[in-house]
């Protein structure tokens, strides 16, 4: 039996839908291109002619179900809590059982499981290093990510580390006898493109005597294969995981990138069974720390402590947190930090535009959706952004340089970890 | 279905992109609010007057009906394709023009979402008060076209107290200007006032001059709770004889209470049957006095509690019981027919009582809260469509709590317009002589028939009738 609900399943939801109107207000995607297709409600209303026979499941429809960032707000704020991020994805794995791997399948999936193919294109991409994807393992969420013959020329792209995340550390950091082991779910831009905040986690961690497990045989958590419909590798990547974490003692697995936190912990809570057993444990490591004490514990340090001038930061909300109702702890955390002045920006709760493959094959939405954020943070003269998921950071990143911003990206954690003693 | 040469035409108006014949699209410009129907046989999206001109010169030629639409968030299907032909979405005209600080009028396209454009004009302090509550993605032309209102009209007005020009096309294809950016203008008949509120029958809106006033310093939310609805009605005439004018003065019965009590964890106790949710704006000072006064009078009408809000956060807190209601009410049942009568302020406790008495006839759950203070009440009747013989009984139930609204000085609708759902009610509140009025004014204006057909007039309202019998 499958882990995946069906389109079908999702009639009683999809009967809760009333037309309102209210998604709207909420969607990114349809603000931008302001057709009716685009937004929740239409969205809905297409997936239920499919199961009623009335549309065919043909190219327009799988363009329709593509246009989404798989965001969330529309469910956060639908007054029937239709939840149309779900009903997206149950498209996608319908598309890809009826027409095979179809667009997101037989493209993104294609080019994972032939690495001669990939290995090819990438020495004629001009974005990445000739040896960049023989770094990554065939199953990472990067492939589906970066699938180099659709990324946009134009699209600033992190640098791939030499040297993964979790290859830096032994799998037991040792911390205080009196406090419980915390287990790191690193996902895979930490572990390959953003190992510094991976690195500013341990640094935090041990600040607050945690004892850390960063289990070795982790893998991607599978957000980026169950957005395009792929069941398979979805529940071949989750088997890995549960397996990693069964060992582990760790009562408490954080994490650090918000669409990682929705992948192992929302996603694999829905899956039930041992994933749900594991989907409980996780929390977002800025809750974690807010939770332990750790904004008290910075308002007594030293301002001396900081090296540097005052601060002025900003913070983006990551949909995945924003949707879970984390927004208080990171603001929290930036407002403790000695030397930081921190301020608003206008439309915070705002989308980024990435949406994972969203931005793949959509990437003049994604940058017009990213052009608005890139408004907000001009207006808030801050000089940094800060955020709380790697995903958003690379669009934050690639926003501010095409509108030609000054602003540094940074993780909470980092500017945390900067103002720690040594 | 329409001629391959008419799709062509269209093409060659607003450009291929943006018109469409797609299934897919045909199905996403069939619906709005009301949850009713119609595929239409084309969506186009044009981005000036000159297009929708354009486009209306050709609908004359061609016979085609044409259907304006806004963010298609109506509640009486005002915007809904009941005759095939083409969608005209105005998405696309969604531009603030000017917002003209010195003589406090700002100038719109009607593709402009209401909420952004309150947004930029408080931006610079100044006010656009109607707030419908799809404000946040209903569009200005479309709150002009049904004349929306909202909580705070109580104070403030409609929309078409704001609404001081428009540039409108005809539905013979007429690119004219009415009223203007004056405060004061007398000359010919008033068409600004025909055209808002006309449900898109008279012409299409392509710009609005909107008047804009200075943003009040500061607010001040209570929530009032009563141990009866008489307690609480007679609290809204009481305040108003006491001549202070909230900014809001909305209400919810026993029952809206009960869903919200069911619905989240909001403390509200049991002893209250009725609570008021009062708002006043203005200077900091006054609005204290306001707030005092206004306590006072309420006192011995039966306050069971009150709760004050010092700060923003704690007023959302009281506003967030307001809006939660529409979600909960799907506890009780999950299909409504979302109706919005207006009374006098004073008839309020009548109208509630006879509403209570409707339920008990047909054993319908009825759901009553809205904007007391201006006697515009939402009644929910609550149905499960697929439960036999349910949808029939709501059908009689609304025809008589009409009867009722109208009988006590009323209207059938305060703010949602006619549409295509009130239509065959009309005879209901209009005199023949009345009905044969608005009749010559559609027929002059489109003798074809070919703007928005079957909206707020029925061409045959006796065929409709002996429908709706014969069903």
């Amino acid at each position: 039996m499958s882990n995946h609900k069906k389109l079908e399943d999702f009639r009683q939801e999809i009967d809760k839908c009333v037309k309102c109107g209210a998604c709207q207000a909420q969607c990114a995607v349809y603000k931008t291109l302001k057709r009716e297709s685009t937004v929740a409600r239409g969205k809905v209303a297409i997936a239920e002619a499919l199961l009623d026979k009335d549309l065919p499941l043909n190219d327009r429809f799988v363009l329709d179900m593509s246009q989404c960032l798989l965001c969330g707000s529309c469910y956060d704020k639908c007054p029937n809590l239709v939840p149309t991020d779900e009903i997206v994805m149950a498209a996608r794995r319908e598309i890809a059982e009826r027409q095979g791997l179809t667009t997101f399948g037989k493209v993104l999936t294609g080019v994972i499981k032939r690495p001669k193919l990939m290995e090819t294109l990438v020495k004629g991409g001009q974005f990445f290093g000739p040896f960049l994807f023989k770094k990554i393992p065939d199953h990472s969420g990067l492939r589906l990510r970066f699938p180099v013959p659709f990324i946009s020329q134009d699209r600033a792209i992190p640098e791939f580390s030499d040297q993964p995340f979790r290859s830096r550390y032994p799998e037991l950091i040792p911390g205080d006898d009196d406090k419980p082991l915390v287990a790191f779910f690193t996902g895979c831009m930490i572990n390959y493109t953003y190992p510094e905040v991976g690195e500013a986690l341990v640094k935090v961690m041990r600040f607050m005597g945690f004892p850390l497990q960063i289990p070795q045989a982790q893998g991607c958590c599978g957000l980026p294969a169950l957005a395009a419909g792929d069941e398979e590798t979805v529940d071949l990547l989750a088997d890995a995981n549960v397996d990693a974490f069964a060992a582990d003692k760790a009562e408490v697995v954080v994490t650090a990138c918000a669409s990682c936190h929705a992948g192992i912990g929302k996603h694999y809570r829905d899956m039930g069974g041992d994933y749900a057993v594991l989907g409980d444990k996780v929390v977002d490591v800025l809750k974690f720390l807010v939770d332990n004490g750790l904004v008290e514990k910075l308002q007594q340090l030293n301002h001396k402590d900081y090296k540097g001038e005052t601060l002025r930061v900003t913070y983006h909300d990551p949909c995945h947190l924003r949707t879970q109702g984390i927004t208080a702890e990171p603001r929290a955390l930036l407002r403790a930090l000695p030397g930081v002045e921190f301020v608003e920006m206008e439309g915070a709760d705002r989308c980024c535009g990435l949406g994972g493959t969203f931005s793949v094959y959509h990437y003049d939405t994604s940058r017009k959706i990213g052009s608005r954020k890139a408004d907000g943070i001009a207006a808030s003269q801050a000089d940094v952004v800060a955020s709380a998921c790697p995903g958003c950071m690379m669009q934050l990143q690639d926003s501010i340089q095409h509108a030609g911003l000054p602003q540094r990206v940074s993780h909470v954690l980092q500017l945390i970890a900067e103002c720690l003693p040594e | 279905m329409l001629a391959p040469r008419v799709i062509r035409l269209l093409e060659d108006i607003v450009g291929s992109e943006q018109v469409t014949t797609d299934s897919t699209d045909m199905l996403c410009y069939s619906y709005d609010a009301t949850q009713q129907t119609f595929l239409p046989d084309a969506v186009v999206f044009p981005e000036n007057a000159e297009q929708v001109s354009l486009i209306m010169k050709m609908a004359n030629v061609e016979n085609i009906p044409v259907f304006p639409r806004g963010a298609g968030s109506g509640f009486t299907g005002g915007s809904l394709p009941t005759k095939g032909g083409v969608v005209l979405v105005t998405s696309r005209m969604d531009r603030i023009i000017e917002i003209d600080e010195d003589n406090l009028v700002a100038t719109v396209q009607p593709g402009v979402v209401t909420e952004q454009f309150q947004q930029a004009v408080e931006k610079v302090g100044l006010f656009y008060p109607p707030d419908p509550a799809s404000l946040k993605f209903s569009t200005l032309g479309g709150n002009a076209a049904e004349c929306a209102g909202g909580p705070r009209c109580v104070k403030y007005g409609v929309t078409k107290d704001y609404i001081l020009g428009l540039q409108v096309v005809t539905p013979q294809g007429d690119i004219i200007r009415t009223g203007g950016a004056t405060m004061k203008g007398v000359v010919g008949y008033d068409l600004t006032k025909l055209m808002v509120g006309s449900e898109g029958t008279l012409g299409i809106i392509t710009e609005l001059i909107i008047k804009l006033l200075p943003l009040p310093e500061a607010k001040k939310t209570m929530l009032i709770m009563f141990n009866s609805i008489d307690g609480a009605a007679q609290a809204v005439s009481a305040i108003i004889r006491g001549k202070i004018i909230p900014t809001t003065l909305e209400f919810m019965d026993a029952a809206t209470i009960d869903c919200v009590r069911k619905a989240t964890d909001m403390e509200l106790p049991e002893q209250a049957q009725a609570v008021l949710i009062v708002e006043v704006d203005g200077d900091a000072d006054l609005i204290e006095k306001q707030a005092k006064r206004i306590l006072e009078i309420v006192q011995p009408l039966g306050v069971v509690a009150t709760r004050v809000a010092i700060t923003a956060a704690e007023s959302e807190d009281i506003w967030k019981v307001r809006r939660s209601v529409s979600a909960s009410l799907r506890n009780v049942n999950p299909d409504k027919f979302n109706e919005d009568i207006c009374v006098p302020r004073s008839k309020v406790p009548e109208m509630i009582r006879k509403v209570d008495l409707i339920a008990q006839k047909y054993d319908i759950p009825i759901v009553n809260f809205g904007h007391a203070g201006d006697g515009n009440i939402h009644v929910n009747i609550m149905i499960d469509s697929k439960v036999a013989d349910q949808a029939e009984r709501a059908e009689k139930a609304i025809k008589e709590v009409f009867a009722g609204a109208l009988a006590l000085g009323g209207t059938m609708s305060g703010e949602h317009g006619v549409g295509n759902t009130k239509a065959p009610y009309i005879p209901m509140e209009l005199d023949p002589a009345a009905v044969a009025y608005m009749k010559a004014i559609k027929q002059a204006l489109d003798p074809k028939n070919v703007l928005n057909p079957g909206k707020i007039l029925l061409e045959d309202l006796e065929t409709i009738e002996q429908a709706k019998q014969a069903n």
